[in-house]
């Protein structure tokens, strides 16, 4: 069977195949977090590398976390072009389509149509964030990875992709930054 | 303000998802009890339908009844989630947090309910899709857009769409909360839900920009829906009293007014069933309070301008339909008596009821004060909405009046009861506090030391 062989090339090409492991370890404070991260930092792991993972928002760079960088807010100009253009089309082409003659006045009946368009252009503005917010939040996951339900208790996670080398440091910066417990994907 | 003390984050899980993990025992009676309601006014709809609308009170001069003033009634409560949501969220207000779920939940479902009246009060609702849908069923007539029957849909289901997502997408971190809390399907259910979410920094960051973004886009529709809204009686040149360029922000503000109240004995009732005194506080009732003193007494200026505006003119017609309001007279129905009460207990009763910070902090009074704008925010439209069309003017042949019937009495009283039950059945199964929300205000919280008071304080991103 050559397909699955191509198959597997073209994946390969497109995502090489990662030697790298996940190891989380858990805190139960921001700070020995923070801590574990700025020593991940000091190790050469890059900042793609690891994650924290939290129960709640934290204020941005609380953590010493990367900056996320990120397109949102082009997603409702988007849909709010499309609404609009939408309720234009919608408006128009009924009263075209059913010409209602009243008193000489035009066809087209401007006020009427301002209120459908401008709620379509609401509309699509709103469910173009949705999309976007889904989208840019890299959701949905189809696979958790390493987690742990503790950190929905309150307890801080961080994530850590390592070379198998760097493992044993990783997981004693985590300790000595007080992480309550270390976890290797299997 | 900030009363509460910080919670451990387990705390807060347990507490908050008790009524999902947890049924107390007068849960299912109650939701059957309001079930039967819904199903007699289920019963009653297809009845109706089958029989015709003959069997109400409606007749060929008050064509717009009970169904018609609790659906402006129901669109005006489905104002408070935005305003409480949206609003309070972009002004940063701390006392927010736990009322946000509740009012948005019930924003969905006022809007739901709202969107059965007309629809059952066309007598044939399936005619509906042939007004509304943009799309020529029968010999080539397409739906008329000058009509508010075309705006009104669409208002409400922007409307409607809008604020669904918005829950939806502030529910996704609750989700995997309980995604780690159960087992069984009812996990395999959150998993699904929470769509792989797992907490890390850009997860949080969009999230919170989504609050913000999608309050700010959904401000604007919250004015248009009750403005358009208010159109369907404003547009109506031929009946005196509608004919008001006012009506638009006169709506808006009542529907806060309404809205608002409405959620905060939501609130209330919520802290008294699930035990939830450490995130329904005092001071959170107090500060809703004084925030309806300002709302009350602005829509109370609209109420008088309207008023104004009305008599100002000195049309013959629009003076008559003014004397049935508000001068004593033999019509049958006294609408002065009821204009007096619904003056009463729309503004003074419970204004009064909320100048004392003492009795704003009572939560009897405050109820007692909510239901009393609430029942007076109703007859407001009712006595908006009907004097006008009883049309005592002119010839004296054309004139009529309105008095309900069984199936419309009950139909009104079931839709309480199904915003009711579907508020109960939400708690059954997703958060009606925002879990994230409180944690992070914990997070921010802090004390802080000025001169010899050491003071509350709440840290803010920019």
């Amino acid at each position: 069977m050559a397909m699955p062989g191509i198959l597997q090339q073209l994946r390969d090409v497109m995502s090489p195949p990662s030697t790298k492991q996940a190891i989380l370890g858990l805190f139960q404070d921001a700070e020995s977090a923070a801590t574990a991260g700025d020593g991940l930092k000091e190790a050469g792991i890059p900042e793609t590398d690891y994650d924290f993972l939290t129960d709640s928002p934290y204020p941005e760079g609380s953590l010493g976390e990367r900056e996320e960088k990120h397109r949102l807010y082009l997603y409702p100009f988007i849909g709010a072009l499309l609404g609009l253009s939408s309720g234009i089309m919608i408006t128009a082409m009924t009263q075209v389509a059913y010409p209602l003659m009243t008193g000489g006045k035009p066809i087209l009946s401007l006020p009427p149509m301002a209120i459908v368009c401008y709620e379509g252009t609401m509309l699509g503005a709103i469910l173009f964030t949705v999309i976007g917010i889904v989208f840019e939040s890299r959701l949905p996951k189809f696979q958790l990875g390493i987690y742990d339900e503790r950190i929905t208790q309150g307890f801080l996670g961080l994530r850590v992709k390592a070379e198998p080398e760097q493992r044993y440091e990783v997981t004693q910066i985590m300790n000595s930054a007080g992480a309550v417990d270390v976890k290797t994907e299997q | 303000m900030q009363e509460g003390k910080v919670l451990p984050a387990a705390q807060i899980n347990r507490d908050l998802l008790r009524s999902i993990l947890e049924t107390p025992q007068w849960f299912w009676p109650v939701v059957s009890l309001l079930g039967a309601i819904v199903l007699a006014a289920a019963i009653t709809i297809g009845i109706m339908i089958n029989t015709g609308l003959g069997i109400t009170g409606l007749n060929y001069k008050v064509v717009w009844g009970f169904f018609i003033t609790n659906f402006v009634f129901w669109i005006g409560i489905s104002h408070a989630g935005v305003m409480l949501s949206a609003i309070l969220r972009l002004a940063k207000a701390e006392w927010r947090r736990p009322a946000t779920r509740a009012a948005e939940v019930l924003t969905i479902f006022s809007l739901m309910t709202a969107m059965i009246m007309p629809i059952i009060h066309t007598g044939r609702p399936w005619r509906i899709l042939y007004w509304a849908f943009p799309y020529d069923f029968a010999r080539g007539i397409w739906p008329n857009i000058r009509t508010p029957l075309v705006w009104d849909p669409s208002a409400i289901l922007t409307y409607l769409t809008s604020s669904t997502l918005f829950v939806i997408i502030a529910l996704v971190p609750d989700f995997a909360v309980l995604r780690d809390r159960t087992t069984g399907w009812p996990k395999l259910v959150y998993t699904l839900l929470a769509m792989g979410w797992e907490g890390n920094p850009r997860q949080w960051k969009l999230q919170i920009i989504a609050g913000v973004l999608l309050s700010a886009l959904i401000l604007p529709v919250f004015v248009s829906v009750h403005s358009i809204v208010s159109w369907d009686f404003g547009m109506a040149v031929a009946i005196k009293s509608w004919h008001s360029t006012v009506f638009a922000p006169y709506f808006v503000v009542g529907a806060v007014h309404s809205g608002v109240s409405a959620v905060v004995f939501a609130m209330i009732l919520l802290r008294w069933a699930y035990g939830w005194q450490d995130y329904i506080r005092h001071e959170h009732i107090d500060a809703l309070g004084r925030l309806l003193i300002v709302v009350a007494t602005g829509w109370f200026y609209f109420l008088v301008m309207e008023i104004i505006f009305g008599i100002y003119g000195l049309e013959g017609d629009e003076l008559a339909v003014r004397a049935l309001q508000f001068l004593p007279g033999d019509y049958g129905v006294a609408y002065n008596v009821w204009m007096i009460v619904f003056v009463g207990i729309t503004y003074f009763l419970p204004v009064i009821l909320w100048l004392p910070k003492a009795w704003r902090r009572n939560l009897w009074i405050m109820s007692a004060a909510c239901i009393s704008v609430n029942v007076g925010m109703w007859l407001e439209r009712y006595l908006l909405f009907v004097p006008g069309q009883a049309n005592k003017q002119f010839q004296t042949f054309t004139w009529n009046d309105y008095l309900p019937q069984w199936p419309e009495a009950l139909i009104v009283g079931a839709t309480f009861a199904f915003v009711s039950m579907l508020m109960l059945l939400f708690s059954r199964v997703f958060p009606l506090v925002p879990l994230y929300d409180i944690k992070e205000g914990d997070i921010l919280r802090t004390e802080i030391q000025v001169g010899r008071r050491t003071v509350p304080a709440t840290f803010r991103e920019d």
